[in-house]
């Protein structure tokens, strides 16, 4: 393969959006979750999983980490574009950092669901 | 004003000499009619004519002498030399490759620079006299089209030094969308493609390094949010 700068995948909107979105999401819920601690001042485990129980935290919860991770995933991307330049290196890193974030998603679901 | 002695560290380094870089102390007594930075380097350049650096308008107005002054990059002809703490440190434009002494090569530069084709794409027939615009959509330019590519943007820009192959830097970007919001302009479509890419547009992460240095005041970054939105706008 001939070494020319090759630039224009037509990407780049979509995750832009989705990094703002995704902000947005975590910043909502941090607020909703400190204004609920405030009220609720859990000493204990029992009052703890207590809020857990409510279908609608799980809900919300679930939401922020998966922003979460969706926004981790394109702050990692660009980390990875910036600093690693070996195409075929910053591919696996790539695919190891879908692979885990993927994993992180299914780890948090259990854990939400099992309190 | 009286006359003064005013303290210098330059950088230094002529490749067909030098092994390495490195910074010359040197002091210089100057006129109370001598103002700006530019009138110290021209005695500079008298007391040793080996000091090497680009000038040309002395007036803010060609962009030939921008460079790192006291760790911030600027004119060396718009700068007030009484504001600046001494010794004062001067060195090139961060990023670019140094030619000698204050010189860099700025083709990387321009070449992005051309790379969004900043000139004006209208494929209907000239018309007798001029396109005209409405004084409404003229007003959108202002704050473009005074960009004298002096580089001190884009060389002040993190996204621009790990990637200046690939990221079109502030100076490109503003000069983008100069010809995006310029309402004569036929290829608007053709202009966003060009940028929708994770390097050309979207490196900047808008720290705004390029609103800070602008030695004509220009905003960068407004430039570049106002790209995004169109891109948002013909997208959703």
């Amino acid at each position: 393969m001939v070494n020319r700068i090759v630039v224009g995948a037509h990407y780049g909107l979509k995750d832009w959006i989705a990094q703002r979105a995704t902000a947005v999401i975590m910043a909502v819920y941090s607020i909703l979750m400190a204004l609920v601690l405030l009220m609720v001042q859990p000493g204990d485990f029992h009052t703890w999983r207590g809020i857990f129980a409510h279908g609608f935290v799980k809900f919300i919860t679930f939401l922020f980490l998966v922003s979460l991770f969706y926004h981790a995933w394109i702050g990692m991307r660009d980390l990875w574009m910036d600093y690693i330049k070996p195409t075929g290196l910053r591919l696996t890193l790539h695919v190891l950092t879908i692979l885990a974030l993927v994993g992180y998603t299914g780890w948090a679901a259990s854990i939400l669901w099992r309190l | 004003m009286t006359k003064r002695t005013v303290q210098f560290s330059i950088y230094r380094y002529d490749p067909d000499k030098d092994e390495r870089p490195y910074m010359q102390d040197i002091s210089v007594e100057l006129e109370p009619t001598d103002r700006k930075l530019l009138d110290a380097l021209t005695k500079l350049k008298a007391k040793d004519d080996t000091i090497s650096y680009r000038r040309s308008c002395r007036e803010g107005v060609c962009g030939s002498d921008a460079m790192n002054i006291n760790g911030k990059n600027g004119l060396a002809c718009l700068t007030d030399i009484d504001s600046l703490k001494q010794p004062i440190v001067l060195r090139p434009l961060p990023g670019l490759p140094v030619i000698r002494d204050l010189i860099v090569d700025m083709t990387q530069f321009f070449k992005q620079y051309h790379s969004i084709k900043p000139y004006l794409i209208n494929n209907d027939p000239p018309p007798e006299r001029e396109r005209l615009q409405s004084p409404e959509d003229r007003e959108e330019l202002n704050g473009l089209y005074e960009c004298i590519l002096c580089a001190c943007c884009s060389t002040s820009c993190p996204s621009f030094w790990w990637n200046p192959d690939k990221f079109v830097g502030p100076a490109g970007l503003l000069a983008a969308y100069r010809f995006i919001a310029d309402t004569r302009d036929q290829a608007t479509n053709e202009r966003l493609d060009n940028l929708d890419d994770p390097y050309r547009l979207f490196r900047c992460h808008t720290i705004m390094n390029c609103v800070d240095v602008c030695p004509k005041g220009l905003n960068p970054t407004k430039a570049i949010g106002k790209i995004k939105e169109m891109m948002v706008k013909r997208y959703v």
